[in-house]
């Protein structure tokens, strides 16, 4: 690959050619803020759109009135000799380009932008002075079914937006938001779609479609503006595989997942393995409190490249921590089964596995377990049992 | 994986997950790939959607057919016949890669006798696939390089799986689509840590990396590393257990994590041989159909609550890590296993922690001798990593087959062991579902999963439907030779005609005793794919 230099907010970066200005900013770690652009989607961000769209019952009708998704328009950077402003994740480095991410010009028409995407969305938890020190009794009713401010919203502190708003920095003059009360579609397993939160970004609509290869989602215009929506009136309707894609790249709380929807920020992540299928994906564990609270499919150099699917993604977490998990070894004493020490119980398979002829007895293992158990399963076999008889349930 | 191993020498997917993006041809045969293997499955779509030309051989209408560029919709238990076809095709043509054949591999004659025997009017006969879509596959496939093969149980799970991975590996030596990027023979293994079992010689035949038991100097390497003397004579496969069990002759058994009574053939006969046990052990994370027969039942943790490593299918190893404390007093599967072990009063089970076992594990085990906790960190490594500088094999055979040259091996046409008759005039063929994991012991304990779908239920085609005046939705009974089991109908055009589809994720539709466990004579694996049964109404 051939590689082009560039030079951003100072800093001289080589990058592979055909990079863009955001993608080369980001791997030198210089924030430009973006809400239409995301890592894990195609940089192209246009979508053709559908002829309807539904919100739970609501039906949306597409009327044209827009030509194409504009983007955000906020990851504005002045380069050295050329016009106006030009959105980073659409301008090709070129050699020896020199751009810069925050001159005057640029904050001013950041703000402008951003507050126009802002006068649909609640602006509370962005533009509140006392947003530090709210008090808990607004946290307490949280569950209203109204979101107008950060402590009611799920999202708060874990939010892209948020964050955004927080560095392009909002006015207070930002025009006072009506609630609009549509719909909040909750008949989805997994995960709800709050659309009073939705900025259509349209990142969702280009995870199903680009990434995931479904057309689950979609969007149409209506009057000059962009409205996300579903295929039909149920995701499942929809032909959706509960990849959840969608929701790991939305940057609100549009998308929320139902299991973790009040547990907010993670205390740490710890990188594992998927425990179901062969493909191996890896998935960054959230953990709080001792308990996983949701998975985090991982990128970069990974053979799922920030994607999992539906047992991966939601279908680890009741089972960890399901009510019937085993917590004690149990030995049948008269019919039943009955709760046991380790100590007995491990005395006893020693004593009675102690007491066969080699070729009386077998192990089967799993490949459920890891390589490490297996390893030690047939170990057991061979050298403590003295016989071969090992076999896992591969041929299933 | 025993076919693979006679063509090629070595068992196991030969390319990567993440080349399967740069082939321009991708024949998927037998996988039902956006259920079973999800990830994969978008990256088929991804790859198809840039235009690389998909091919789906497959009796169902599965969702990758809306993607595909051409469906080769062949009768169950017909892939040998559809496979020699679009060989002869490629031989009558001349789209073969002779260098490739030459220098790479050898019996080619023989090979090409066996090719006399199917005439293209005789394979459209056998498989119901139209002469022409055979040889538009054909010709895509052997000229769209690089060309990759994806297949799965739809293909081992048969009386005959190892003539069909025989076959495939033929094609793939053909036309030279093996050892380079994008190419290969790929069969995607089911279970997170099948790979893993099996590498690790959880078989009765081998001990870890294939070292076969028989062999005496590899014996004497595993007797001077344990400590002990080593039983020189193959054991029993999982099956051949059970029934030495039914028999009386196993007598005890212990368990690790599986389910046998649903995930068996013939799951009757599996639950009578758990019962005829002397003394029975589990080791599982729930109280599973089969715990609840066990004398003693150990409790394990789950993935999260360990430490260890997986590997994948494409053979990478990777880690897995402890993210909680294990709940109530469950331990590591691990640990368990090596206090049993040190209880018997031998040495060698005192392991510090998982990465101790890898230590030992990486010693003994040639493929995975350059494999430690610190290397794998946030990657993985591909086996085979002889050493500890060695960068992983992505990519097998590339200068040459692990066996030395690929060996093509002539095939024959044989039926399914079991066809429909008019007592049993329905094959039924087993199916994975996109929400459920084998027999549903973890996936079932999942809320929204169970309720996008709660019950086993047996696909039917509308025409057949009709005929038996079965509506959609209602519950029918299903029979074959071995059992008879309840399941609601779903009628729907997915599934062809004269053919019916269930899955083996629930209880309450033990779907596996009905199937046949007429084995592959060679790679041992029971016909799951092909039986025949009526559907009656109740
Ligand atoms: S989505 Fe983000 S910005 Fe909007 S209310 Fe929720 S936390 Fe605040
Ligand atoms: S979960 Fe996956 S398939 Fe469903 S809408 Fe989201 S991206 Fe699309
Ligand atoms: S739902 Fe989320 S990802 Fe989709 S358009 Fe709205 S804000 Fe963007
Ligand atoms: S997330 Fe899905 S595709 Fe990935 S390993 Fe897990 S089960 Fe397989």
């Amino acid at each position: 690959m051939e590689r082009t230099n560039v030079t951003i907010d100072g800093t001289r970066i080589a990058v592979d050619k055909g990079t863009t200005v955001l993608q080369a900013a980001l791997s030198a770690g210089i924030f430009i803020p973006a809400l239409c652009s995301h890592p894990h989607l195609p940089s192209s961000r246009q979508v053709k759109p559908f002829q309807v769209v539904y919100r739970g019952t609501d039906k949306l009708r597409n009327d044209d009135s827009l030509r194409e998704f504009e983007g955000c328009q906020l990851c504005l950077v002045k380069i050295d000799g050329m016009e106006g402003l030009p959105t980073a994740c659409t301008t090709q480095v070129a050699e020896g380009m020199v751009a810069r991410t925050n001159t005057p010009e640029i904050k001013q028409k950041r703000r402008e932008n951003l507050e126009a995407m802002m006068s649909e969305h609640p602006g509370a938890c962005l533009a509140c002075d006392r947003k530090e020190e709210c008090d808990p009794f607004r946290a307490s009713i949280r569950k209203a079914s109204v979101i107008t401010g950060c402590e009611f919203c799920p999202n708060n502190s874990k939010c892209e937006l948020q964050e955004v708003a927080a560095y392009v920095g909002i006015s207070d003059s930002l025009p006072a938001y009506e609630y609009k009360g549509l719909p909040d579609v909750k008949t989805d397993p997994f995960f709800e779609r709050n659309y009073n939160l939705c900025i259509a970004c349209t990142r969702c609509v280009r995870a199903c479609q680009e990434v995931r290869v479904n057309s689950a989602l979609g969007l149409v215009f209506q009057n000059g503006a962009v409205v996300i929506g579903s295929k039909a009136p149920t995701l499942e309707e929809s032909g959706c595989q509960f990849c959840g894609a969608c929701v790991d790249v939305c940057p609100t709380g549009a998308l929320t997942e139902w299991i973790n929807k009040w547990d907010g920020v993670a205390e740490r992540q710890v990188l594992s393995t998927c425990p179901y299928c062969g493909v191996g994906c890896q998935l960054e564990l959230q953990i709080k409190r001792d308990r996983i609270i949701g998975v985090s499919p991982k990128g970069d150099g990974t053979v799922n490249q920030g994607q999992a699917c539906v047992k991966g993604r939601f279908g680890v977490v009741e089972y960890v921590h399901h009510p019937d998990r085993l917590k004690v070894p149990y030995i049948r004493r008269g019919g039943g089964l009955e709760e046991a020490t380790w100590e007995e119980a491990l005395e006893l398979v020693a004593e009675r596995m102690g007491s066969y002829n080699p070729h009386e007895v077998a192990v089967i293992s799993s490949a459920k377990c890891t390589n490490e158990e297996n390893y030690v399963a047939q170990k057991f076999a061979r050298a403590v049992l003295g016989t071969n008889n090992i076999d896992h349930c591969a041929r299933l | 994986m025993a076919g693979l191993a006679a063509s090629f020498g070595a068992g196991a997917m030969t390319n990567s997950i993440d080349e399967i993006g740069h082939a321009r041809c991708i024949l998927a045969i037998g996988t039902n790939t956006t259920y079973a293997h999800p990830v994969i499955g978008m990256k088929v779509k991804q790859a198809s959607k840039n235009g690389a030309r998909l091919i789906v051989a497959n009796p169902r209408e599965i969702e990758l057919v809306s993607h595909a560029d051409l469906w080769l919709q062949q009768n169950p238990g017909s892939d040998v016949a559809l496979l020699m076809g679009m060989m002869r095709v490629i031989v009558d043509e001349g789209l073969c890669d002779r260098d490739f054949i030459e220098e790479r591999c050898e019996n080619y004659d023989a090979f090409t006798d066996s090719l006399k025997k199917f005439q293209l009017e005789r394979v459209e006969e056998i498989t119901g696939v139209p002469k022409d879509k055979i040889i538009e596959a054909a010709r895509v496939y052997a000229t769209d390089k690089p060309s990759t093969i994806l297949y799965a149980m739809g293909i081992t799970q048969h009386s005959h799986g190892t003539d069909n991975v025989i076959a495939i590996a033929d094609l793939a030596m053909l036309t030279g689509n093996v050892g380079k990027p994008s190419t290969g023979v790929n069969p995607l293994r089911g279970q997170n840590n099948v790979q893993g079992a099996c590498d690790m010689g959880a078989l009765p035949n081998v001990f870890t990396g294939y070292q076969g038991v028989v062999d005496k100097e590899i014996r004497g390497k595993f007797e001077d590393a344990w400590g002990t003397y080593l039983p020189r004579e193959p054991g029993l496969t999982l099956l051949e257990i059970l029934d030495a069990a039914h028999r009386k002759q196993i007598k005890a058994l212990y368990l690790i994590g599986e389910n046998p009574i649903l995930s068996d053939p013939d799951a009757r006969h599996a639950r009578e041989s758990l019962k005829a046990l002397d003394f029975f052990v589990v080791q599982d994370i729930f109280m599973s159909e089969t715990a609840q027969l066990a004398d003693v039942v150990l409790a394990s943790a789950t993935f999260a609550e360990k430490d260890g490593t997986f590997t994948n299918t494409d053979r990478r190893v990777q880690r897995v890590r402890k993210a909680l404390e294990p709940v109530g007093d469950c331990k590591p599967d691990w640990w368990i296993t090596c206090q049993i072990g040190q209880r018997m009063g031998r040495k060698g089970f005192d392991f510090g922690g998982p990465y101790q076992i890898m230590e030992e594990i990486s010693r003994l085990t040639p493929s995975y001798g350059g494999i430690t906790y610190e290397r794998l960190g946030d990657g993985g490594i591909h086996w085979p990593c002889p050493t500890k500088d060695h960068p992983g094999t992505p990519i097998l055979h590339t200068e040459r087959f692990t066996r030395g040259k690929g060996r093509f091996i002539p095939l024959e046409y044989r039926p399914p062991a079991e066809l429909p008759d008019d007592e049993y005039p329905l094959l039924l063929t087993t199916e994975r579902s996109r929400y459920h994991f084998h027999t549903g012991t973890m996936t079932r304990k999942v809320r929204g999963l169970t309720a996008l779908e709660g019950e086993g239920v047996v696909e039917i085609n509308p025409k057949d439907a009709s005929r038996l005046g079965i509506s959609d939705g209602e519950m029918v009974k299903v029979v074959s030779r071995r059992g008879a089991v309840m399941a609601r109908t779903k009628v729907t055009e997915v599934t062809p005609l004269k053919v019916v589809t269930m899955n083996f994720h629930f209880v309450e539709s033990p779907t596996n005793q009905l199937t046949n466990p007429a084995l592959d004579p060679v790679a041992k694996i029971p016909e799951f794919k092909v039986c025949a049964v009526r559907v009656e109404k109740i």
